[in-house]
């Protein structure tokens, strides 16, 4: 999958995270990414974000080492 | 084989009515029916059938036949049975010397004007009129022969009185020669239908049926042929085509129509294994004896010439096909695809099942893709339609369900559709729908397009919302601000069913001034005092009920807005009774089923996520094999992953993804990528261009099992002929799984559905021998909803307390600009299906034989474009072109066309943007151009030499 459209999609998942009251904010991305992303998809995005992750919202990477 | 009819399939004259029992005495019999019942129903309740003729019971008594006078003790003269209600006490003679002898007199005057041409007559042996003339016991008819309607010729020259038969409708004939003018067609159209396309035209011996104005012919009226004035004829004025061709048929079994999530029951009625016809079941509780064009007639693709028999197989899609034998295209598809799992992984491979198909077949698909490839990758039609509903739902109400049933919309008083357009999409629904609205009940419509029940006959939408595409969650969220701030919320039913912490954080939210309509008219484009009216009506106008369909689920907002919608029924304590209710409009015959089953590559069946190890258990203890803990690709992902090259093979049911799904480029890469595609049709679609093995598919009418429609309802599919390919669908993919090495060995539908019910909760007393005696059932349906769920969280919704999620407006990536400035959506038509395969293949094709682009006359005007011209449609994805037809039913700025012809191919135009939650694909909001044209792209015509190259078909060496 070409990193732009893991980038959108990962960071639609956390515009509508931010959005949420409370404080879980991180968990519940990654519980979503758990829950609706094959493994590789969630490999894919790691790997992206290890190596800087260029244009990832902040709450993604809050929610990475739950992944 | 077995027929399969209910004793009470006969005509009571006239419908039933509710009420307190009353008992009355009809020739000595005791009788006792609900107060407002007629004489003529009290009487055929009993057993005993007053003959009639402009009766029957899908419309309300009409009184002009005066076949059914009877006589009652203490009335004066004979009053008419059908439109006499019954009385406490009455005394009622059915038979008397009087009313016999009227009856004589009255069928002689009818056949006097008619033609005893019976013995060559379309409905001899199915005619009301031959019948009651047995039935009075007419033996002669003493009128001379003078002026007529139905001699071509009178003695001094033509007949002015004759009306030629119209042949214009493709499925059916109007013959005036034949008609008694009982009327029932023209109240079955506005009563039934709703369509009010029929009349009576003139008085007295001039009256005649007439559709439309007087240059109409039946194909140039409103009638959208639904088929209810063809049922509701007592003779062969109107009469099916078919029926004329191939005679009146012997035997009928009850089963379900394959069209759209509606279900409507129907009897497939034969003579041997040749269909003569399909009528609506009037014990059908989806659809109550109606019907609309597509379920009704357009079964002709059963039978057509374009099916594929025979296995087919090649190496590389630029091959033509190899026909073969079942057991060589099996081992091809299993060696290949083990052999795929063998290079790339077991996760290479994976499903798409199909909505189409019965719940015993894609339960079965998901089956073979979890216990045989050992993977979870299976997903389904609805990934494009409707998963945002079941995130949204599952999040706020703790299920997917629609909470109700479609009796429900007889006690609604006010209906919100939103993105939904039921006349087209849903038209058994919408008829239903039509009707509570002429009795009253309010009607608002959020809908960037003027759809018809905007303003049709005898229906007006109280409120029309013509919000610009991608503004749901605004226009939704700023109804939800308008009830909270002006204290229209129903507290008692939201401090009760609902988590109240959750509601004051959400009250706090959509209060904020940003939600008012007013702070959000110049993004949604919909008035503020529009939109502050609808939200006070639909909040204070008694019964609210919610009907959404894909104009909602197909945003990248998609599951926030389904959130909304939830909201705003909490909000105004619109869940748990009749009348009310979040009723998703299903788009395919069997998607809430596919769902049911375990298609989500997350969920196995009866939604239960795949991380559940106790969930897990039950299948592998049954199955023997272990369960994959992880989801698997979604459809989106597995494209993604194919151009990717990891994902290599796929088993694709009853799906045509390389149509249906947006941005075709990319679906075309996708497919071209993989080294095993398996397409299991009825016929070599679009993504069989692309396949390197078909498997013949069966049509719903060749194999038994069960659809599961919109409201729940589990109802039987039953095999009325044998499947001309050889295989029902269930069994070829049993085939597969077997060449794979499962070892399977079902040998009817009814196993597998015993496999279901021992396995998920919500089916766990569903049975064949259930749905036998019961007609259908709504699931949850075990111990404790013995006789199913008609109606979803009656008493406290099914996650425990009801959840309100704030829900921000955040707008799509899909804007307009000055390359593309105006925003596309796509939906349907009546009289075609989804990607069209089967209603392409029938005659529905006089209404609709291309896709055309709807733009508004400003629109149009500033590119130069005249109705009927060729134009260039185009977005980033792709570009297209088709004909233009100019209408003020699109607000400037905004295109629409539908997606049902290939050769247009809609979906090169949509984008690869999805919902957020579910990545259901944005199909309803593409920014586009639109230019004048000379004809196809360029791309269309690759498209179309393509496609022909690779239906090439060699046949097997005899």
């Amino acid at each position: 999958m070409s990193p732009e459209k893991l980038i959108r999609m990962a960071n639609q998942i956390a515009q509508f995270f931010h959005t949420q009251p409370g404080t879980d904010q991180a968990d519940r991305v990654a519980a979503h990414l758990r829950d609706f992303w094959d493994p590789s998809m969630r490999a894919a995005l790691k790997a992206y974000a290890a190596d800087g992750g260029q244009g990832l919202d902040q709450l993604v990477f809050e929610a990475l080492p739950q992944l | 084989m077995k027929d399969f009819i209910l004793p009470n399939d006969r005509d009571l004259g006239t419908p039933a009515r509710e009420g307190a029992p009353v008992t009355l005495t009809i020739d000595g019999f005791d009788v006792t029916v609900p107060e407002g019942t007629s004489v003529m129903r009290a009487a055929a309740e009993a057993g005993l059938q007053i003959p009639k003729l402009c009766a029957t019971d899908s419309v309300e008594a009409f009184g002009s036949c005066r076949l059914c006078v009877v006589e009652i003790e203490g009335r004066r003269g004979t009053p008419a049975s059908c439109t006499t209600p019954v009385a406490p006490g009455m005394i009622v003679r059915t038979q008397s010397a009087k009313v016999k002898k009227i009856r004589k007199g009255v069928m002689e005057l009818y056949i006097s004007d008619h033609p005893l041409d019976c013995l060559t007559c379309a409905a001899n042996g199915d005619c009301e009129l031959q019948d009651m003339a047995g039935v009075v016991g007419l033996r002669d008819v003493r009128y001379t022969p003078g002026q007529n309607h139905f001699e071509q010729r009178a003695a001094t020259g033509a007949n002015p009185q004759y009306i030629p038969k119209d042949d214009s409708n493709p499925y059916f004939s109007y013959d005036p020669a034949k008609c008694i003018v009982c009327s029932r067609c023209v109240r079955a159209c506005e009563e039934v239908q709703g369509t009010f396309a029929l009349t009576i035209e003139g008085r007295g011996f001039d009256s005649r049926v007439s559709a439309g104005g007087p240059k109409d012919d039946f194909l140039t009226s409103d009638c959208v042929s639904c088929g209810a004035c063809v049922a509701a004829c007592p003779t062969a004025t109107l009469q099916e085509k078919s029926v004329i061709e191939l005679g009146t048929p012997e035997r009928s079994v009850i089963t379900t129509c394959a069209y759209c999530g509606v279900g409507c029951s129907f009897k497939a009625e034969l003579n041997g294994d040749e269909l003569v016809r399909m009528t609506p079941y009037k014990h059908g509780k989806a659809n109550r004896g109606h019907s609309c064009v597509k379920g009704r007639f357009a079964y002709g693709y059963a039978s057509h010439s374009d099916r594929i028999l025979n296995p087919l197989i090649r190496d590389k899609i630029t091959d033509p096909w190899q026909e073969v034998s079942w057991e060589e295209a099996m081992r091809f598809a299993a060696d290949r695809l083990r052999g795929l799992q063998d290079t790339y992984g077991k996760k290479s491979i994976g499903v798409i099942t199909s909505s189409r198909c019965t719940n015993e077949e894609t339960y079965l698909v998901q089956k073979l893709t979890r216990s045989v490839f050992g993977n979870n990758n299976t997903d389904t039609c609805a990934r494009v339609c409707h998963s945002p509903t079941g995130y949204g739902l599952g999040q706020t109400f703790g299920t997917s369900a629609g909470t109700q049933d479609f009796d429900s919309v007889e006690h609604s008083d006010v209906v919100l559709v939103i993105g939904a357009n039921p006349t087209d999409g849903h038209p058994v629904f919408a008829s239903r729908l039509k009707k509570r609205l002429r009795a009253g009940a309010k009607l608002i419509v959020v809908d960037p397009r003027r759809i018809d029940l905007v303003k049709s006959a005898h229906v007006a939408a109280a409120h029309h919302l013509p919000l610009r595409p991608g503004t749901n969650v605004a226009v939704v969220s700023a109804m939800a601000h308008v009830i909270v701030t002006e204290g229209l919320m129903d507290e008692a039913f939201i401090r009760e069913r609902c988590d109240w912490d959750e509601f004051t954080e959400y009250a706090a939210f959509i209060s904020d001034p940003r939600h008012s309509p007013e702070a959000t008219a110049l993004l949604t484009g919909v008035p503020a005092e529009d939109l502050r009216a609808a939200a006070r009506l639909f909040a204070t106008g008694g019964n609210g009920a919610i009907y959404y369909g894909l104009g909602v689920t197909e945003h990248s907002q998609g599951s926030t807005t389904v959130m909304g919608i939830a909201n705003l029924a909490m909000l105004t304590g619109n869940i748990g009774r009749k009348g009310v209710g979040v009723n998703p409009l299903r788009g395919q015959n069997n998607v809430q089923g596919s769902c049911d089953m375990g298609s989500f590559p997350h969920e196995l069946p009866g939604y239960r996520h795949v991380k559940n190890a106790d969930v897990r258990a039950i299948f592998e203890t049954l199955w023997g094999t272990e369960i994959d803990p992880e989801p698997g690709l979604r459809i989106p992902n597995m494209l993604d992953a194919a151009v990717a090259g990891t994902f290599k093979g796929l088993y694709c049911q009853g799906e045509d993804i390389l149509q249906s799904d947006p941005d075709t480029h990319h679906v075309q890469a996708g497919l071209a990528a993989m080294e095993c595609v398996i397409v299991h049709d009825l016929f070599l679609n679009e993504t069989a261009n692309y396949a390197h093995v078909f498997l013949p598919g069966s049509t719903f009418l060749e194999k038994d099992g069960t659809f599961t429609n919109a409201e729940r309802r589990i109802n039987r599919v039953r095999k009325v002929m044998a499947p001309r390919n050889g295989y029902a669908d269930w069994e070829v993919t049993q085939l597969l799984a077997n060449a794979m090495g499962a070892g399977w060995h079902y040998t009817h539908p009814a196993q597998i559905m015993d496999e279901i019910a021992a396995t998920t909760p919500s089916f766990a007393n569903v049975s064949y021998d259930l749905l036998e005696e019961r007609g259908s059932v709504q699931w949850p349906c075990n111990d404790a909803s013995p006789d199913g769920t008609p109606l979803m969280h009656v008493d406290g919704f099914v996650r425990g307390k009801g959840r309100f999620i704030v829900t921000e407006y955040i707008a799509t990536d899909e804007r307009t600009g000055p390359r593309f400035p105006l925003l596309l959506t796509t939906g349907r038509i009546l009289s075609q299906y989804n990607v069209g395969a089967q209603t392409r293949r029938t005659a529905n094709v006089v209404w609709h034989d291309e896709d055309v682009l709807e733009i508004h006359p400003n629109d149009a005007e500033l590119r130069g474009i005249e109705d009927g011209a060729w134009v260039k449609l185009a977005s980033r994805a792709g570009d297209t072109s088709l004909r233009a037809k100019i209408t003020d039913r699109v607000s400037p700025g905004v295109v629409y066309t539908t997606f049902h012809h290939p050769d247009t191919q809609a979906n090169v135009i949509t984008t690869d943007f999805s919902d957020w939650a579910t990545n259901c694909p944005e199909y309803k909001v593409t920014a586009v151009q639109v230019g004048l044209s000379n004809g196809p792209t360029a791309w269309q015509r690759e498209y179309a030499a393509q496609a022909t190259q690779s239906r090439r078909i060699v046949p097997a060496a005899e």
